[in-house]
């Protein structure tokens, strides 16, 4: 965003560049998202007041953060699957290790961090030293935690955790002017939000994109590929660790929590413009797609849209949406550039993207590819 | 490159497809056996049958018959079968092809299955019970009855069908063997077992919880329907049954399907909550009521009146907040049944046909007994479980090991 403003000095320009920004692919899903909340405002104004506005938020966090997590991995060339049991078998450990014993939560709360990382562990090491696609690591890490918390569970629910521990992703700061309640959940998708925007702008992250464009050109830039995708995994492990600790806390115990978190999430970061495959995409529209997700549900809930259809609507119109992006995306290749001043590390290493796929022979466009790594970088 | 992309975008696609595909519980999805059953059911969506509306309207109110302080054995206008075809001495072994054990609900009724089975098995009368789960899938089930027809060595089959219509011609299938059939909870179409047990119904349940909504809600409130899962018969029922009443009593409902989620439920009520105000919630099962509690307490609003289910923590979390509340049961203890039925087949005693056994909601005068009764089980433990006199309690209970 920032670049549009920094190459349009008069208002005028400025509006319209803002405007070119919304219509273009990296922008579109920040168009929807206002369409959405404008939607839902004329269906019910109480939405738009502060204090609901928040209690939105917060509900929308643990969908944000997964998506954060996922954006990353998407992003470096792979998928995460497992997100939504991690979610699941985060939740249930919760449930079984806290059990009533404010004391615990501490202890319990470092150890799910510590299963989060080492699962995202696990799925990094054999996509990159055992070369298995991450599609089918992942969906196997899905299956094999889903079946452990049913085996663990039997399916249905157990106990909440203390009242203590629950209060991160029900509680807040209260007695705030304004918005009555600032959650606890709206401050850690903020913070969590600013380090991804600061990791994905740190050489790291941008080495995370530029092996999602051209792992070939990135390995002879001199990146250690194994680890950087490693801990995009790590990454979206955590991210889910935490949207389990918040939703633990803003709904509780259940097996059916974190169910289809994974596509949710994927759903979410396509929607936000961000290409499957790796390469392209931008942190904060993840998270947009996220809310818009979101968003989506309460316009039907608000506009009274019968249960029975209800996903079908919401299924046409996430088609409809993502057909929007891929088609604008498709109309920039092709040389109508819509979107003059978007990353402009991203921008030119495109050709070579497809140039790279098209000609089998590596050295050629690893070399000019190699440089704009460095560029970008 | 390119490709590849593709290729796993497609595969995304189809994964998020099979998904949700699996999410369904229709039984009109997955049942390839079932020729017949489609073309009927395409065209009546409607759930509504006022014929079986009537009858359990009229059971509720029927004294049941049967042994004092045993409801597990007592039935409700039965008409009873002779079974002295299939006396015979011995032990004998049972085959039980299970629907889930994927709910609270069905858990709780499990083990206290595995207990009655104890039992049985010191009296001499079950060899063994082989189980086979279907894990909610028809066409695991349909397989699990034709392994116990063909291979199971089975001298009785207790099927507790995962769906109605799909399940039928299995079950037929079991019948043809000439050994008994017992079937409980979801119905067949058939009436070849020689019993099927059942509490009153979804529709008992509806208007129980409809009428207590409607008594203490005035015309034009609002309630919110929380619904577990679309096609199932049991659950639909109790919904059919609801809207009517509300319809008919003025009082404005809307529902939605929530996968028993507690993020959903929250999310939900929270919505209805932004939208204006709300006075009451219904929910076709217990589980999650609790979410639905907090949804209201977050908000900073005055409770609903509230239908949940037997459920421990719904039980708890009512005595806590002091709402208006009624907990009806879909009795549990319908587990013990089918066993102590097939001992009662293989004896040649008479059984009812159709074993309808009772099924009364929890109102606030009862549930301190019910809490005082059931002190120290998990959350997910069913009031009316039934087990009480079963070698065990309470410590099976309390550990839910599922067996």
């Amino acid at each position: 965003m920032s670049a549009v403003t920094s190459d349009s000095p008069s208002f005028g320009r400025r509006l319209a560049g803002f405007g070119r920004t919304l219509i273009s692919p990296r922008g579109a899903v920040f168009l929807l998202l206002i369409v959405l909340l404008v939607a839902i405002t004329v269906l019910n104004p109480s939405f738009a007041e502060p204090g609901q506005f928040i209690r939105f938020v917060q509900r929308v966090a643990p969908v944000a953060i997964v998506a954060i997590g996922q954006y990353f991995v998407i992003v470096g060339g792979e998928f995460d699957l497992s997100m939504g049991s991690v979610v699941t078998a985060q939740v249930v450990i919760a449930g079984n290790l806290i059990g009533q014993d404010e004391s615990k939560s501490i202890p319990v709360l470092l150890f799910m961090l510590a299963f989060g990382a080492f699962i995202g562990l696990v799925n990094g090491l054999i996509v990159t030293l055992l070369k298995v696609p991450s599609f089918i690591v992942t969906l196997g890490m899905m299956l094999a935690l889903l079946g452990a918390t049913l085996y663990w569970t039997g399916g249905a629910a157990t106990g909440n955790p203390a009242d203590g521990f629950r209060q991160i992703g029900r509680g807040g700061i209260r007695d705030i002017p304004v918005i009555e309640i600032l959650p606890w959940s709206v401050v850690i998708l903020v913070v969590i939000l600013l380090v991804a925007i600061w990791f994905a702008r740190r050489p790291f992250g941008r080495t995370i994109i530029a092996l999602g464009d051209n792992p070939t050109a990135a390995s002879y830039s001199g990146a250690r590929s194994w680890w950087v995708k490693t801990s995009t995994f790590i990454i979206s492990s955590l991210s889910a660790t935490v949207a389990g600790v918040l939703l633990v806390g803003y709904a509780g115990v259940h097996p059916s929590v974190g169910r289809g978190y994974e596509f949710t999430a994927i759903t979410a970061v396509v929607l936000g413009g961000v290409v499957l495959g790796g390469g392209r995409g931008w942190v904060v529209a993840a998270a947009a797609g996220a809310f818009a997700l979101e968003a989506l549900f309460t316009l039907l809930n608000f506009a009274g849209v019968p249960s029975t259809y209800r996903d079908a609507v919401q299924g046409f119109i996430i088609i409809l949406a993502v057909a929007y992006a891929a088609t604008t995306f498709r109309a920039r290749r092709r040389g109508s550039a819509l979107e003059t001043s978007a990353g402009a590390q991203a921008e030119p290493k495109e050709p070579d993207a497809a140039a790279a796929s098209a000609r089998p022979a590596p050295i050629p466009s690893t070399q000019r590819a190699d440089n704009e790594t460095k560029g970008g970088s | 490159m390119r490709r590849r992309f593709t290729v796993a975008s497609a595969m995304v696609g189809a994964l998020a497809l099979m998904t949700m595909a699996g999410c369904t519980t229709d039984p009109n999805v997955g049942s390839p056996t079932d020729a017949s059953a489609p073309a009927a059911e395409e065209e009546e969506v409607e759930w509504f049958d006022q014929e079986l509306f009537d009858k359990q309207d009229a059971e509720r109110g029927v004294t049941p018959e049967g042994p004092e302080g045993q409801p597990w054995l007592q039935h409700i206008n039965a008409e009873m079968v002779d079974t002295s075809q299939y006396a015979s001495a011995g032990a004998k072994k049972a085959c039980f092809a299970n629907a889930s054990i994927s709910n609270p609900w069905r858990q709780t009724g499990w083990i206290t299955m595995n207990q009655q089975l104890q039992v049985l098995q010191e009296a001499g009368a079950i060899s063994e019970m082989e189980t086979r789960d279907a894990q909610d899938s028809d066409d695991t089930q349909i397989a699990d009855i034709d392994y116990f027809i063909n291979e199971g060595n089975c001298d009785v089959f207790i099927i507790s069908p995962n769906s109605t219509a799909a399940m039928t011609p299995a079950v037929e299938r079991a019948c043809d063997t000439g050994k008994p059939v017992v079937v409980f909870d979801r119905g067949v179409q058939t009436d070849c077992p020689v019993t099927f047990i059942h509490p009153i119904g979804g529709f008992a349940w509806g208007i129980d919880t409809a009428e207590f909504l409607i008594d203490n809600l005035d015309e034009g409130s609002k309630v919110v329907a929380l619904r577990i899962l679309p096609g199932v018969d049991v659950l639909e029922q109790r919904w059919a049954a609801a809207e009517k009443l509300f319809d008919e009593a003025g009082i404005e409902a809307v529902d939605y399907f929530t996968g028993a989620d507690p993020t959903e439920i929250k999310k939900i009520i929270s919505d209805e909550l932004a939208k204006g105000d709300v006075h009451g919630v219904w929910m076709d099962a217990g589980d999650g009521a609790v979410a639905a509690i907090e949804a209201f307490e977050d908000a900073g609003v005055d409770y609903p009146v509230m239908t949940g289910e037997d459920e421990m923590s719904f039980l708890r979390k009512w005595e806590e907040t002091g709402l208006t509340g009624l907990a009806p049961v879909y009795s549990n203890f319908q587990w013990r049944t089918p066993l102590l039925a097939a001992q009662m087949i293989f004896a040649g005693q008479e059984i009812p046909k159709e074993w309808v056994l009772p099924q009364s909601p929890i109102t606030e005068d009862e549930r301190a007994e019910f809490l005082a009764a059931n002190e120290g089980m998990p959350d997910g433990h069913y009031a009316k479980f039934g087990g009480e006199d079963l070698p065990g309690y309470p410590q099976v209970w309390q550990d839910r090991v599922i067996p």
